[in-house]
């Protein structure tokens, strides 16, 4: 029973007013529906959807008028606009202010009602309770026996499908593709019978059909690409690389036919590395290689201290050299770990302890 | 209230029929004028059970559905466009007065029966006390059923599986073979009804309204191609079906318990012939009753037609 404004009333004495106001109030649909709750979410009829779509197309165009703006090109983000213009709210959460969309997003696809007006409902499995998974498993299994019974030896018809490089749908992907909760027993078995469909010759239409359930696997192992040496106007070759380490970058060029001189920022490397450990970590992939008086190299660093400065250019210096040198050598680089780019960053403070790791010292009283 | 005449036979569905009374011979029903319209639907050849307790008239007289706080929705459905009352009464009650309006008795022979190896039931060991009237013999420790009352108890089922249809009721196959699975699926699809081969979940029959949805119509019939589930004892759906007060036709082996259920067929259901055959059978009768229904009201809008003009 909804409750009538005051000003809707007829002109009835004070007290007929406030009786039957009062009347009202007390009359309210949770007292007369039993259990509101359990008779699960509300349906929706076909004609109750189209309904509501008429009337948001024909709100939308209003709103537009009101807006002042063309009914025809009015998007979903002005009506949005326009609502929150019209109808401030200030309220905190997103969901309980005022909304306006079409229906379609208002009531979800399984909320419809799935008989007609004698009672029959549409779909053949409709009493087993999910009628899309065992309706997706009497479809797949049509297949499985029809290509059972026609065995043919064709072998590379198998082996075209590129099963490596595809993945099944997931569970999730799964539920949204037929709008209703799939289990895991239900899933694994939905995937295993795929899998036997995969495994049998199969024809055209069947490849289609699998293919609506595997999505592609973007290949992991991309191969790099090593670029090629350049040259500059002296006709000298070189080639650049960039390089990580803690907080510090590093771009490093390495030029063909030197004498082993490196700059770093401008100024060498003596003097911008005094202690030995750093410049032996830049020399690391020259040593390596065998090519110490053969390479020049201009770098420069920024951030991070000085030990992660000279990892950094040590990297970038390696990914230089890749343009210089044959595969398998490249391939012994990674080997010894040049190429790698070392994950390990400063751990964060954790509260209740001094440190990542260190706690407070224990009192025992 | 209404009141219901003193049949020979119980009620439907809820009463056990002690097997070794002697049954009587299928005869034709009283005639069902004399039935409130109300319960056409759910009676009309139910009459000939044996003689078993009468359910207290009580019990009886109460609304169908014991289980559901919503009240049951109206057993015919509704009539499409405006016919008027008299042409539907006509219409369902015609069928009633012949023993064999669908002629069932021609789809299937003993023969063919034989064929598909309907006969053959399972080991001396394996048999149920209840599903001795119905066995023939034993032959080298195998059970062999009775064709002869398979014959007739098949006719019976068929016939009402027949007048269901052709009431427009909701029929809903079950078998929870995985072999037939496939098969008994693609049968309801092509009858137009209703299967459900897969795990039975607990409320789907006694509690619908809260599975479903409020205003869920139930299956009119149930028809089992197979009594038992996968763990060999007696299906939920039987059970369920008996408190709902829905028929059942099931086509019970001799391992099968035929007690709850409405129209037993005595027969093998295991093997891929022996099921083919019924999934044949039901298909053919189902189908022939809807078309039945089609043409008699076609007919009828072509008299009523004539007759304003």
């Amino acid at each position: 029973a909804s409750e009538k404004p005051l000003s809707s009333c007829p002109t009835y004495s004070y007290h007929t007013l406030l009786w039957t106001t009062v009347r009202l109030i007390c009359t309210t649909t949770a007292v007369q529906k039993r259990n509101v709750g359990a008779s699960g979410p509300e349906k929706y009829t076909e004609a109750f959807i189209k309904k509501q779509i008429e009337e948001f197309n024909l709100g939308k165009r209003h709103l537009a008028n009101m807006m002042g703006e063309d009914p025809e090109t009015f998007t979903q983000e002005d009506i949005d606009r326009a609502i929150a213009y019209l109808f401030p709210s200030g309220l905190f959460d997103k969901r309980a202010r005022p909304l306006m969309k079409h229906p379609t997003e208002v009531f979800p696809e399984q909320r419809k009602i799935q008989w007609g007006e004698d009672g029959r409902p549409f779909h053949f499995l409709f009493y087993t309770g999910k009628q899309s998974y065992y309706s997706l498993m009497h479809v797949s299994m049509l297949f499985v026996i029809n290509n059972v019974s026609s065995q043919s030896s064709n072998i590379c018809d198998i082996l075209n499908r590129n099963l490596a490089g595809s993945r099944w749908l997931t569970k999730i992907e799964l539920e949204e593709m037929l709008l209703e909760k799939v289990s895991d027993n239900d899933y694994s078995r939905f995937i295993q019978l795929l899998q036997k469909l995969a495994t049998l010759p199969c024809a055209d239409i069947e490849e289609k059909y699998i293919q609506k359930f595997s999505k592609e696997v973007p290949a992991q192992l991309q191969k790099v690409v090593i670029e090629p040496l350049q040259h500059d106007e002296r006709g000298v070759a070189f080639s650049t690389g960039e390089g990580k380490r803690k907080t510090a970058r590093a771009t490093a060029v390495v030029y063909d036919n030197g004498t082993g001189r490196i700059t770093v920022n401008g100024i060498d490397i003596l003097h911008y590395f005094p202690v030995l450990q750093d410049r032996e970590q830049l020399l690391f992939p020259f040593q390596f290689l065998g090519r110490i008086g053969k390479h020049d190299m201009v770098c420069t660093v920024s951030g991070g201290g000085r030990s992660a400065q000279a990892g950094a250019i040590r990297l970038a210096s390696a990914k230089a050299l890749r343009s210089f040198v044959t595969e398998k050598e490249v391939e012994f680089m990674r080997q010894a770990g040049l190429l790698t780019v070392d994950p390990r960053v400063k751990e964060r403070k954790k509260p209740g302890q001094e440190g990542p790791r260190r706690k407070f010292t224990w009192k025992k009283r | 209230m209404e009141r219901y005449p003193a049949t020979k036979g119980g009620g439907r569905g809820a009463t056990a029929t002690a097997p070794g009374r002697a049954r009587p011979a299928p005869q034709e029903a009283e005639s069902a004028a004399d039935l409130p319209p109300l319960l056409l639907l759910h009676r009309p050849r139910a009459l000939r059970r044996a003689r078993s307790m009468a359910l207290p008239r009580l019990l009886r007289a109460a609304a169908p559905r014991l289980y559901s706080t919503v009240p049951a929705p109206a057993p015919a459905p509704a009539p499409a466009g405006n016919r008027p009352r008299a042409d539907d009464d006509k219409l369902l009650t015609e069928p009633l007065s012949h023993p064999d309006f669908f002629s069932v008795k021609e789809l299937f022979t003993l023969k063919d029966l034989f064929d598909a190896r309907v006969h053959l039931g399972h080991k001396k060991g394996c048999r149920h006390r209840f599903m001795e009237p119905y066995i023939f013999g034993c032959r080298l420790d195998q059970d062999i059923i009775d064709l002869d009352q398979t014959m007739q108890h098949l006719q019976l089922a068929l016939n009402f599986t027949a007048h269901v249809a052709y009431r427009g009721g909701i029929i809903l196959f079950v078998s929870r073979r995985r072999q037939f699975c496939h098969l008994v699926e693609s049968t309801a699809r092509a009858c137009g009804e209703y299967a459900h081969t897969r795990y039975w979940q607990g409320g789907l029959l006694t509690n619908a309204h809260i599975q479903f949805g409020p205003g869920v119509r139930l299956p009119d019939l149930l028809i089992f191609l197979n009594t038992l589930n996968n763990v060999f004892e007696p299906h939920v759906a039987i059970r369920d079906a008996a408190k709902m007060n829905i028929p059942t036709v099931g086509v019970v082996d001799t391992n099968c318990n035929p007690c709850l259920i409405t129209y037993p067929i005595p027969g093998n259901d295991d093997s891929p012939a022996a099921v083919e055959l019924y999934c044949k059978l039901f298909r053919m009768t189902i189908i022939r009753a809807k078309d039945k229904r089609r043409q008699s009201e076609a007919v009828e809008e072509l008299q009523r037609k004539a007759q304003g003009k």
